[in-house]
């Protein structure tokens, strides 16, 4: 399972949403999702990989978040 | 009415936060009851809570010091098997009219008053965002309203604690948190007992009922805000001071 599969199986979890509709493109705003959904969905994504993730401004897209966690496994 | 809720009360030892604790506990909620330095008073306090038969349990902590506050929060959840209820009541005074007051008693005072409900809401804001639900409760003050000659760094930060609980309202009002403060006038602590006579017979005058209130009088609105009664109230402030400050 790549990273993204698993951001989007958590979205999916988190948001009910059509897991076909997801890109890297997609922001979170698109999926309904506003800041508090983002903060408690960073908090979901640092449980999964296991890793503390700094929230910032910069992170609106599902691909924002891939590379970060990418980034930080690497 | 609070069976099986965790409250966590800052300046639970003695004074309005002794009588929040206990009007908390005797509703069935368990009690945090945190403290700065009077052990005694606060383990007293205990006691009483558990005269309720509920659990309750003393934490030592500088509200203002934000690692402090950071391994507070972890304590308390983990010792109670969660948080429902926070009540930031911690306070201290530093009188002195502006052109006296040192820089120091202005800086002590807006961190353990404000600083210090900022670093209690910020460390339980995930918490309570998760769990869909908690009550915030902060405590004011009329000089917060008003102002009060003698008082810059008090009101200040009393002040800023009704922004800081307006703006904790708006964030968390969809995570069904409510953050409510309320506003004491004239109450008989320990922090009032120090004020000279003159002081105090002035205030006396002031207030409509001509009277002081008693630390009961707070404690019975915290619990209603921290119940069911409260569900649909967020980022409003009460005033409880006799008419004071109307």
């Amino acid at each position: 399972m790549t990273t993204f599969d698993k951001v989007v199986k958590i979205l999916v979890d988190y948001n009910d949403c059509d897991a076909s509709e997801i890109t890297m493109g997609t922001k979170f705003a698109d999926l309904g999702l506003d800041s508090l959904d983002t903060v408690e969905l960073v908090m979901n994504f640092e449980e999964e990989f296991g890793i503390t993730i700094e929230m910032n401004e910069g992170l609106q897209t599902v691909g924002d978040v891939v590379k970060l966690i990418d980034s930080t496994q690497g | 009415m609070l069976r099986g809720k965790t409250a966590l009360v800052t300046g639970a030892s003695r004074g309005i936060g002794r009588a929040i604790a206990l009007r908390l506990a005797e509703n069935g909620a368990g009690v945090a009851v945190v403290y700065a330095g009077n052990e005694a008073a606060a383990r007293e306090t205990c006691e009483k809570a558990r005269g309720y038969g509920v659990k309750a349990q003393a934490f030592r902590c500088d509200v203002s010091d934000f690692i402090q506050t950071k391994a507070l929060v972890k304590d308390v959840i983990e010792a109670f098997g969660g948080l429902d209820i926070l009540i930031n009541n911690a306070g201290i005074v530093r009188d002195g009219l502006v052109l006296s007051m040192k820089e120091e008693d202005f800086d002590r005072v807006i961190g353990t008053n404000l600083k210090g409900a900022f670093n209690m809401i910020k460390h339980t804001y995930q918490h309570f965002m998760r769990q869909r639900g908690g009550r915030i409760i902060n405590i004011s003050s009329v000089a917060g309203i008003a102002g009060n000659a003698g008082q810059a760094n008090y009101a200040s930060a009393k002040a800023g604690v009704i922004g800081l609980t307006k703006t904790v309202a708006r964030e968390l009002a969809s995570r069904g948190v409510t953050c409510n403060a309320i506003a004491p006038g004239f109450i008989e602590t320990d922090m009032t007992s120090k004020l000279p006579g003159n002081v105090k017979e002035a205030a006396l005058h002031a207030i409509p009922m001509k009277r002081m209130g008693a630390p009961e009088d707070v404690a019975k609105l915290a619990v209603f805000l921290s119940g069911e009664g409260a569900a649909y109230i967020t980022g409003e402030v009460i005033r409880v001071d006799g008419g004071l400050s109307m």
